[in-house]
C-alpha cells in the first residue's frame, strides 16, 4: 500500500508541476488543482498508514498508534482541502476575468510574439 | 507583579484576531450603499486594533522580565494538546506596527479608494485578521490557517478596484503563493511526521532528541517550510512577483501588503531561533548561511531594482526587497544585539515604504494618470520622456522667472514627505532609518561578538561582505531616491499642483511622525527590541511560558472550540 500511495502522490505531483508550468491559464488550475490533491494526500501519509482502524478511543483498548490511527492528520487533510478547494475556485474566477478582459487564456494576457 | 491591563489578560491577547473578524462580520451586514457606515466601522476597527496592540505592548513593558510572555489557551487545553496563542516582545512590536500601518492606510483609502469595489473594509479586516493571527499563533497548522486567511483576503484586495493589470498581476500572484502554500503544507506534514507535534515550543524541546535516522527528513522539512515562509518574505528569487504585483494594487492596499513580507520575515526568524535554536542538536542553527547569504543576494536584487525603477511604485515595490534583505541576512547571522537592530531596522523601514507607496499615489494623480488607461507592464519602465525634449524645455524655461514663485503647498507637501521618504529607505540622518543602520553596522563590528560567534564562516567573511552590502545598497538607494525626487518635484515646474485632500495626507503625516518619534525615543525602542532579539536567542523562556500555562479550571474544556477552530 505503501509503494501504491508514494507512486499515487508522485504522479499527481509530476503532472501539477508539469501542467502548472505550462502557458494556458486553465493548464495553471488544472495543475494547482493536481497538486493540491497530491499534498493531502502527502498529509495523510504523515500520519502513519494503517488499515481498518479509528481514530476514535473505545474503553478496554490501550491508547496507543498500534490500535488506532492518528486522527491530528485527519483533521489538518479536512482543513487543507477546504482551503485549497476554495483558493483554487477564486483562482478559476480570476481566470474568468482574465479571460474576458484580454480576450486571450494566456498566462500573460497575450500570445508571445514569435 | 502587578501592572496595566491585568484584569484583561490573557483575554487580551485574542482580541487582536477576534476585533478584524467581528469587525468584517458586521461589516458583511451593511449594504454598499451605506460606505459612511462603512467605512466608520472599518476604521474605528482598525483603530481599536492599534490600542490594543498598544495596551498588550504596556502591559509587557509593566511586567518586564521572564513573566512577560502572554499565553492564552483559546481552546482550554493544554499546550501541546490545544492551540495556543503566544504574545511575546517580538509579537507585540509587530502588532504595533500592524496597527500603525492599517490605520494609516484604513485612513487613506476613505477619501476615495474604498469606493471602487465591494467589500474593501470587510477583506480589509479579514486581511489585518490573518496578519495578527500569523504574529500571535503558537504552533505550526494555525500558521497555515491565518497565512491562508492573509492570502486569501489579499487575493480579494490586490483586484480591488478591477481592470486588465489588476487581474494580469493577481492571477500570477495567487498562482505563486498557492503553490508556496503548498509548500508550506509539506513543510507543515513532514514536521508533524518527524516531531509528532505541531506546537512550536513542543517542536523545539523535541527537535534535539530526534534520532540520527530521521534528522534528514527533518531537514528536508524545516528547508521546505523555509522555502514557503521565505517565499513570503521576498527573498530572492523567489520574489519577481512583488514588484509587479504590489505596484498593480491600488495606493492604500499595497501600503497594507507591505506588512505580509514582514510575516515571512517575522515568520522565518520565529521558527529558525525557536526550532533550529543552538540548543537543537545536530540541527543547530541548520540554514543560518543559506539566511545569509539568501539575504545578500536579496540586497544585491533590490539594490539593482531600485536603480533600475522609473515609477514611484516600483521605487517603494525594490525598498521593500531591500529592507527584507536587509533583515534576512542581519537575522542569520543570529546575534542578539543584530537582531534587535534588525527589529528597529524592520519597523522603521515599514512605516517608510508605506508611506512611499501612499505618496506614490498622489504623486502619479497629478501626472493625469486617472485619465490615461493603465500603463501597461511591459512598458512601465520607459522613461517618461526623452531626455532632449527635457532638455529643450529647461532652454525655455530661462526667460521664465522661477524665483519668487510661491511653491503651492500641496507640491511642498509632497515634496518634503517624499525628502522624509527617501531618508529612512536609504538610511541617512536624521530620522530613525540612519539610526538603525547605525545600531547594525556598529553590531557588525562588535569585536566581542565575532570572538564569541559559534560559527566562524558568519563571524568573519560574512559579517564583511554584510557590512560592506549595508553601506552599497544605502548608496544606491540615495541615487535611485534623488533621481526619483528630481524627476518627480522638481523638473515638472509647469504641470498644475495636485489637489490633495486632507484625509489622505493625515496618514502620510502620521506614518512620518512615527518615524521621527522613532528617532527621538530611538534609545527605549532599541532597548526593547533588543530585549525582544534576547528573547528570541534564547528561546528557554518560550517554552517554558507555553508548556507551563495551565487551562483555566472550572470552564468546560476542549470539545467543540478546538473543533471550530481547527477545521476553519
Amino acid at each position: 500500500m505503501e509503494i501504491l500511495l508514494a507512486a499515487t502522490i508522485g504522479v499527481l505531483t509530476s503532472c501539477g508541476v508539469w501542467l502548472v508550468l505550462r502557458p494556458r491559464t486553465f493548464q495553471v488550475l488544472i495543475g494547482l488543482a493536481l497538486l493540491a490533491y497530491a499534498v493531502n494526500l502527502f498529509i495523510f501519509s504523515m500520519g502513519s498508514l494503517s488499515v481498518g482502524q479509528e481514530p476514535i478511543i473505545r474503553p478496554g483498548v490501550p491508547a496507543d498508534l498500534l490500535h488506532y490511527t492518528d486522527p491530528l492528520p485527519q483533521a489538518l487533510v479536512l482543513t487543507a482541502i477546504v482551503i485549497s478547494f476554495a483558493t483554487t475556485a477564486l483562482f478559476l474566477v480570476v481566470l474568468l476575468a482574465s479571460r474576458g478582459l484580454t480576450d486571450s487564456d494566456h498566462v500573460d494576457g497575450e500570445e508571445e510574439r514569435p | 507583579m502587578s501592572g496595566r491591563y491585568d484584569a484583561l489578560m490573557p483575554h487580551l491577547i485574542a482580541a487582536p484576531v477576534v476585533l478584524p473578524l467581528v469587525a468584517a462580520a458586521a461589516l458583511l451586514l451593511i449594504r454598499e450603499l451605506h460606505y459612511h457606515a462603512k467605512a466608520l466601522i472599518g476604521v474605528a476597527a482598525t483603530v481599536g486594533g492599534l490600542c490594543v496592540a498598544i495596551m498588550l505592548m504596556a502591559w509587557i513593558h509593566d511586567h518586564g522580565g521572564p513573566a512577560a510572555i502572554g499565553v492564552y489557551l483559546p481552546s482550554n487545553w493544554r499546550a501541546p494538546f490545544g492551540i495556543v496563542l503566544v504574545a511575546d516582545r517580538v509579537a507585540v512590536l509587530m502588532l504595533v506596527l500592524t496597527g500603525v500601518v492599517s490605520v494609516a492606510a484604513a485612513l487613506f483609502s476613505i477619501a476615495r479608494w474604498h469606493r471602487a469595489g465591494v467589500h474593501y473594509h470587510t477583506l480589509f479586516q479579514l486581511q489585518l485578521a490573518g496578519v495578527n493571527g500569523a504574529f500571535l499563533t503558537g504552533d505550526l497548522f494555525n500558521l497555515f490557517v491565518f497565512f491562508e486567511v492573509m492570502l486569501a483576503a489579499s487575493y480579494g484586495l490586490l483586484l480591488h478596484g478591477s481592470g486588465a493589470l489588476r487581474v494580469r498581476a493577481g492571477l500570477k500572484y495567487i498562482a505563486f503563493n498557492l503553490l508556496a502554500s503548498s509548500l508550506l503544507l509539506v513543510g507543515i506534514a513532514i514536521l508533524y511526521g518527524v516531531t509528532g507535534t505541531l506546537n512550536y515550543a513542543d517542536i523545539a524541546q523535541k527537535v534535539s532528541q530526534i534520532p540520527a535516522a530521521d534528522r534528514g527528513l527533518l531537514h528536508a522539512g524545516a528547508a521546505i517550510l523555509g522555502i514557503a515562509v521565505l517565499a513570503k518574505a521576498a527573498m530572492w528569487p523567489l520574489n519577481f512577483w512583488l514588484a509587479s504585483a504590489y505596484s498593480a494594487a491600488a495606493a492604500p492596499v499595497a501600503a497594507v501588503f507591505v506588512l505580509l513580507t514582514k510575516v515571512g520575515v517575522y515568520t522565518a526568524l520565529r521558527l529558525w531561533t525557536l526550532l533550529l535554536s543552538a540548543d537543537a542538536g545536530a540541527s543547530a542553527l541548520f540554514g543560518g548561511d543559506t539566511l545569509i547569504a539568501g539575504g545578500l543576494a536579496t540586497l544585491a536584487f533590490g539594490a539593482l531594482g531600485i536603480l533600475a525603477s522609473q515609477q514611484l511604485r516600483r521605487v517603494a515595490g525594490y525598498s521593500l526587497i531591500i529592507s527584507s534583505g536587509t533583515s534576512l541576512a542581519v537575522i542569520g547571522v543570529g546575534d542578539a544585539t543584530l537582531i534587535g537592530a534588525a527589529l528597529f531596522y524592520l519597523v522603521g523601514s515599514t512605516v517608510a515604504s508605506c508611506a512611499l507607496y501612499l505618496l506614490a499615489e498622489l504623486t502619479e494623480r497629478s501626472r493625469e494618470i486617472d485619465a490615461a488607461p493603465p500603463i501597461r507592464e511591459d512598458e512601465s519602465d520607459r522613461l517618461p520622456y526623452r531626455l532632449e525634449d527635457r532638455e529643450s524645455a529647461d532652454d525655455d524655461a530661462d526667460d521664465y522667472a522661477l524665483a519668487g514663485q510661491a511653491i503651492p503647498a500641496a507640491t511642498a507637501f509632497l515634496g518634503l514627505s517624499f525628502i522624509g521618504c527617501a531618508l529612512m529607505i536609504a538610511g541617512l540622518p536624521p530620522l530613525s532609518g540612519f539610526i538603525a543602520k547605525f545600531a547594525m553596522l556598529g553590531a557588525l563590528l562588535d569585536t566581542g561578538a565575532v570572538a564569541a560567534a559559534t560559527r566562524p564562516m558568519a563571524a568573519a567573511s560574512m559579517r564583511i561582505t554584510l557590512f560592506a552590502m549595508l553601506l552599497v545598497s544605502g548608496l544606491l538607494s540615495t541615487i535611485a531616491l534623488s533621481r526619483a525626487g528630481l524627476r518627480h518635484f522638481w523638473s515638472p515646474h509647469d504641470r498644475a499642483p495636485p489637489r490633495l485632500r486632507i484625509i489622505e495626507c493625515l496618514p502620510i503625516t502620521l506614518l512620518l511622525l512615527t518615524c521621527a518619534a522613532l528617532a527621538i525615543r530611538a534609545e527605549p525602542v532599541l532597548r526593547y527590541t533588543r530585549d525582544a532579539a534576547q528573547g528570541l536567542v534564547d528561546p528557554a523562556r518560550y517554552i517554558d511560558a507555553v508548556m507551563s500555562a495551565r487551562p483555566t479550571p472550572g470552564a468546560a474544556s476542549g470539545g467543540p472550540v478546538t473543533v471550530g477552530v481547527a477545521q476553519r
